[in-house]
């Protein structure tokens, strides 16, 4: 037997200890579509309870929406339902290059390329456009598919703390001597809801003549004025080389990534990046919603200044009502309570009075940083919100920690 | 000889830290307390090598080696 006991029991020991050390991971079924409001069973086994979602990516509240859903069905219709083929064989249709025209266009770049998700996009952007002559100066806060594709690729690497950009340059001037300097972040953190220095970054990368990457997972869509992104609010649209995003968030949720920006590095990853050549794309029936999804959002601002008003009400509540936030203007709203324990049993609650909201602890983000992250949809009605918000003083009533300082809440839990 | 701690501390704290973390002493571990992460000890080791003028060899600059400032003074020693 090739799957001896000894083999078993290494497995069995490995996940022991993720228990042990509480990490252990587990999934939440939902039994209805993504919403506002979800169906959710559990704990496992339970019967399914109807709950507002605070918790989804679904910043703008298409995942879920008819025009969606109906482009998505006459795709389906028209273009089948898989393409049993990589791009480069025969796995490429009319709208997969029109896809590709559309999110040019809506990102104000030069060219874009689908790969089959954001992480692939990030996993293969790097090793395509890169040398081992070359450096990587990379935010320590980058997302973890940002981290797998540096190291995935051969070039040296460095880091600059989590937007200091006086650290950033010193690095750049460190660097000065390597063929290619790259510098990557996230235009929107995920977990801490804060918002690259777009604008600073573009001047240090023109100063120093190097490449300037961004993730825009957590922006595009409802970033900026008209949604464009972290690149439109800070003024600097065309002047990011490289912006990776996903189709797996604000843009209708389903899955799918890119990397959009200079004509040629987007071709040096048609010629070479792995997830693009060796795997399959976009399956046509997303491609044709996510087109909708951009039509949508060409057309009108409605949405994203939804989700700006829902954001600001949310934000405005939670303050007064005392809780830690971190700062910021996103929907990404990480309420801090520092001890992991707390941050469970405080998701649990929200649950019993129909909130789901989930808990982050480490390793996910820093020792003693365990936070609640909402994150506010366009989705959401006020009625949602208002209600959401209750629960959250109710709880936090529970234990004690409206109107108590960061280390009020440590003294008190721990972290 | 101290002063090569307290150079290295100084590096450490300055390059790796900020007002939530800066209490690091010769003895805190930075790479499995999570204060340096496996990209940025690269810089680290460049710091090293060129402060001290010695070359340290892949194998040996191991998280492990790394992960206090009293260990890495001693894989410094090793090779200079
Ligand atoms: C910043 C960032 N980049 C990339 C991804 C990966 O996106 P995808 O689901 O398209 O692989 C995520 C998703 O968690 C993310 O938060």
């Amino acid at each position: 037997m090739a799957y001896s006991n000894k083999i078993k029991e290494i497995y069995q020991n490995q996940l022991n200890g993720i228990k042990e050390a509480g990490l252990f991971k587990q999934e939440r079924f939902i039994h209805s579509s993504q919403d506002a409001e979800i169906e959710v069973e559990f704990p496992a086994g339970s019967a399914p309870k109807k709950v507002i979602n605070v918790c989804a990516n679904n910043y703008l509240g298409l995942s879920s929406h008819p025009d969606v859903i109906k482009a998505a069905h006459e795709g389906l219709d028209t273009r089948g339902y898989g393409m049993s083929s990589v791009r480069f064989i025969c796995g490429t249709q009319d709208i997969h290059r029109e896809l590709e025209n559309k999110v040019s266009e809506f990102l104000g770049t030069e060219d874009t390329i689908l790969f089959p998700s954001c992480m692939d996009a990030n996993a293969g952007v790097f090793e395509a456009i890169l040398t081992s002559e070359d450096i990587m100066i990379s935010d320590r806060l980058v997302h973890a598919s940002i981290i797998d594709g540096m190291r995935l690729c051969s070039a040296q690497h460095d880091t600059f703390k989590h937007s200091d950009m006086a650290h950033l340059e010193k690095k750049l001037q460190l660097h000065a001597d390597k063929r290619l300097k790259v510098v990557i972040n996230d235009g929107v953190y995920s977990m801490d809801g804060d918002t690259a220095k777009l604008d600073e970054m573009v001047a240090l990368c023109e100063k120093y003549d190097a490449i300037l990457f961004v993730d825009e997972s957590h922006s595009s869509g409802f970033i900026g004025k008209t949604g464009r992104g972290t690149h439109e609010k800070c003024g600097v649209m065309g002047k990011i080389d490289i912006i990776t995003t996903t189709f797996g968030k604000a843009l209708g949720g389903a899955s799918g990534g890119c990397v959009s920006g200079r004509k040629e590095i987007v071709e040096m990853c048609r010629q070479k990046a792995r997830p693009y050549l060796f795997s399959n794309t976009i399956a046509p029936v997303v491609v044709s919603g996510v087109l909708e999804v951009l039509n949508i959002l060409s057309k009108s601002t409605e949405r994203r200044d939804k989700l700006e008003v829902n954001t600001k009400f949310w934000r405005e509540g939670l303050t007064k009502a005392g809780f830690v936030l971190k700062d910021g203007d996103t929907p990404i709203v990480p309420v801090m309570l520092f001890n992991a324990k707390l941050a469970q049993d405080f998701s649990k609650d929200l649950f019993d009075l129909g909130i789901y909201a989930i808990g982050f602890f480490f390793p996910v983000v820093p020792q003693g940083a365990a936070r609640i992250r909402t994150q506010i949809s366009a989705g959401h009605e006020m009625h949602h919100l208002e209600k959401a918000l209750d629960a959250f003083i109710q709880v936090g009533k529970k234990y004690d920690i409206l109107g108590k300082t960061k280390q009020e809440i440590i003294e008190m839990y721990g972290n | 000889m101290e002063d090569m701690k307290e150079m290295i501390l100084e590096y450490v704290i300055e390059e790796y830290c900020d007002e939530e973390n800066d209490d690091v002493t010769f003895d805190t571990p930075l790479i499995s307390g999570g204060i340096v992460d496996s990209f940025s000890m690269v810089s680290l080791k460049r710091f090293l090598e060129n402060k001290y003028k010695i070359s340290i060899p892949d194998a040996d600059a191991t998280p492990e080696a790394f992960d206090t400032v009293n260990k890495i003074e001693v894989l410094v020693k090793k090779f200079q």
